[in-house]
């Protein structure tokens, strides 16, 4: 039915258009903002060599802000998306997972022991974290002989994060840098330069491109293991490659902005609802309105409270929660 | 019906974590700072203490221990009644959203209200009491469902949802703050028994003095739910109003537990997990076990927590956590529900 349904508008025209708004969104966050500037200017700073005051707020501040929006949310969604096909799990989310909070415990660790360390290094850091978290999650469930329900990931996923969260707490109050880390793991998109950027974002685009050269693999691989087993694939391969991308997308969009839970799990749900069943057009299809999401969520906390900022994961809380509660309840039955 | 051994087996171990735990608070007080020597201890008690000796006993310590092993207790029979009215082993009052609805609570009335000193102190366990109550509440409506009632598994779900939610809530919150402020919240998340004077022991006594009682007088109804549903409504219980009841006895003595000791999980899981490996699930068996086992837990993660690191100590529930992680994912990987 769905493929039927598809076919009525093709999947290029449906990407070309999730481009076209991407970027039409990508231009409307660059000229809203505390400093209003005009359409003229935001092109003179993309575009050319020109400076003024205006545009150096443009190529200096808001520019690799916005990037990084746009970078981590493609990474957030698009590991989202990975799991949810991996894990078969529609719950499936990186702050659900136990990724975020052990990106979060190895960041406060960095912070106490080794504060002076460099960006690169903070990040590498990062992505140890999310590795050990996510392993500490997915690992038990393998152990597990025949899986876990879909239910049980939720709750060893929450313990899991209480575990590490609790070491993050403990080495922050232990050697008083709550502040420090607080600042660090809410502070979203705030002062992101381009030094940040130059550092994360290759990091991120090799997962995303990686992703996408096993998303055919990642359509097989969540329709059910014997028939993964059985057309042939390296099932055990497959799974720690895909795992290895989680955990790079995951870490390195820590490492930026800090914790924003839910992302990964409302984008590819509503990509789903529009593309159908098939990650080799979910992926690419998160990517984009990964992007997009966060672009919009960053602009308007940028924008309700002017000057100030609403932190953005406040508002990626507040839009996420009901969604997490139309998922359990729509699901209800696949839980039991 | 219980077989005499079995009855016998529960007396003793009763018995002996009676003695663990006072074994345990007198260790604690010789340790760390104001402690007391344990050579004076008795002649303290006993009235002939210096006026140090005594205002050390009695204003410092002993009122600490007294709300911990309360809390502690007031947990475990939480989430005692949550597991068996869920029918869930794995589930821990902390699931429910309450450590995270009290947390904002607490954050937000210390943010944005002005602070008096007289009365400041009190409110905080009657908001963090209101903040996870609330949160409860709108917990159980959302996973209400006209048609099959109540459904357990869905309201974990939500619960673990609005975990997350408010967790992102709270940074939000906390990054806006003032350092010594940040500090406050931070630990008090972090489960700092914090409330640690004689009028926060009435904050959470009543509750149990009230609920403890009625959780006895219903120990064979929980029996029965911790069945299966057929069977529990076959035997004529009337099943939905029964766990709306003991949904709200659980919240409540969690909800009076976190607002004295901050945000603590873990011990409402795994207090009565040991005690049912010990004495089988019956409730009236493992229940008051499980009572004091949690009790324990609580004082113990408390006395390693102030002593680990000087001068503050590190809260207790981050010690509960780090000890009870590990044991839930072995409950996980050994469940075979």
């Amino acid at each position: 039915m769905n493929r039927l349904r598809n076919r009525s508008i093709p999947f290029s025209l449906k990407i070309f258009s999730a481009i076209i708004l991407f970027l039409l969104t990508f231009f409307i966050s660059l000229k809203v903002g505390v400093a209003q500037l005009s359409v003229k200017e935001v092109f003179l700073a993309l575009f050319t060599n020109h400076s003024s005051e205006q545009i150096l707020i443009v190529r200096e501040i808001r520019l690799p802000r916005e990037l990084a929006a746009i970078f981590v949310g493609a990474a957030l969604a698009t590991s989202g998306a990975i799991m949810q096909g991996m894990t078969r799990n529609p719950l499936a989310d990186p702050g659900i997972f136990g990724l975020t909070a052990g990106a979060n415990a190895a960041l406060a660790i960095t912070i106490a022991f080794i504060p002076s360390l460099n960006y690169f290094g903070t990040m590498v850091s990062c992505i140890i974290g999310a590795t050990l978290g996510a392993f500490l999650v997915f690992g038990i469930s393998v152990m597990k002989k025949g899986g876990f329900s879909p239910f049980k990931i939720v709750l060893a996923g929450s313990a899991i994060s209480a575990f590490l969260f609790a070491i993050a707490e403990g080495v922050a109050i232990y050697f008083k840098i709550s502040k420090d880390v607080s600042m660090w793991t809410a502070g979203g998109m705030i002062g992101t330069t381009w030094k940040q950027l130059v550092v994360i974002v290759p990091f991120i685009i090799i997962g995303l491109i990686v992703s996408m050269f096993f998303s055919r693999h990642l359509t097989i691989l969540s329709l059910n293991e014997e028939v993964a087993i059985g057309l042939g694939q390296k099932i055990m391969q497959i799974k720690v490659i895909l795992f290895v991308v989680i955990t790079i997308l995951t870490g390195a969009s820590v490492a930026l902005v800090g914790n924003l839970a839910f992302i990964g799990l409302m984008v590819p749900h509503i990509v789903r609802a529009i593309v159908g069943t098939d990650y080799r057009f979910i992926l690419p299809m998160c990517t984009i309105a990964g992007a997009m999401f966060m672009l919009l969520a960053d602009t308007v906390a940028r924008t309700i409270n002017a000057p100030f900022e609403t932190p953005v994961a406040a508002i990626v809380s507040i839009i996420g929660l009901p969604f997490f509660l139309f998922i359990v309840h729509k699901g209800g039955k696949s839980f039991t | 019906m219980i077989p005499k051994n079995l009855i016998h087996k529960q007396r003793r171990i009763l018995l002996l974590l009676t003695i663990i735990i006072v074994t345990t608070c007198i260790i604690s007080l010789g340790l760390g700072y104001s402690s007391l020597s344990y050579g004076r201890l008795i002649p303290t008690l006993l009235g002939e203490g210096t006026f140090k000796e005594e205002f050390v006993l009695y204003s410092i310590r002993l009122p600490r221990m007294v709300i911990t092993i309360l809390a502690g207790m007031a947990l475990a029979l939480s989430g005692a009644i949550l597991q068996s009215i869920t029918r869930n082993n794995l589930a821990d009052p902390g699931i429910l959203g309450i450590n995270s609805g009290a947390g904002v609570a607490v954050s937000l009335y210390f943010l944005f209200f002005p602070i008096e000193a007289n009365s400041f102190i009190y409110m905080i366990p009657l908001i963090a009491f209101l903040g996870a109550i609330l949160t409860a509440i709108m917990i159980y409506m959302l996973s209400y469902n006209k048609v099959i009632g109540m459904q357990p598994i869905r309201m974990v779900l939500t619960g673990v949802g609005f975990s997350l939610a408010f967790s992102g809530l709270m940074i939000v919150l906390i990054s806006s703050a003032e350092q010594t402020k940040v500090d406050f919240i931070a630990k008090w998340i972090a489960g700092n028994i914090w409330g640690t004077d004689w009028p926060f022991v009435l904050a959470i006594l009543p509750w149990l003095v009230i609920l403890i009682p009625l959780t006895f007088y219903r120990t064979k109804r929980l029996d029965l739910m911790s069945l299966s549903e057929p069977v529990a409504i076959g035997i004529g219980l009337n099943i939905k109003r029964e766990r709306k009841i003991m949904l709200f006895v659980s919240v409540a003595l969690a909800a009076s537990a976190v607002s004295v000791t901050g945000g603590i999980s873990f011990i409402g899981l795994l207090s009565p997990h040991i005690a049912k490996a010990l004495v089988g699930p019956r409730n009236q068996l493992f229940i008051p076990i499980a009572m004091l086992m949690g009790g324990w837990l609580l004082l113990l993660a408390d006395t390693i927590g102030r002593n680990i690191a000087d001068p503050n100590g590190v809260p207790a529930g981050i010690i509960v956590a780090l000890i009870g992680a590990p044991y839930f994912i072995y409950l996980l990987l050994r469940d075979d529900s």
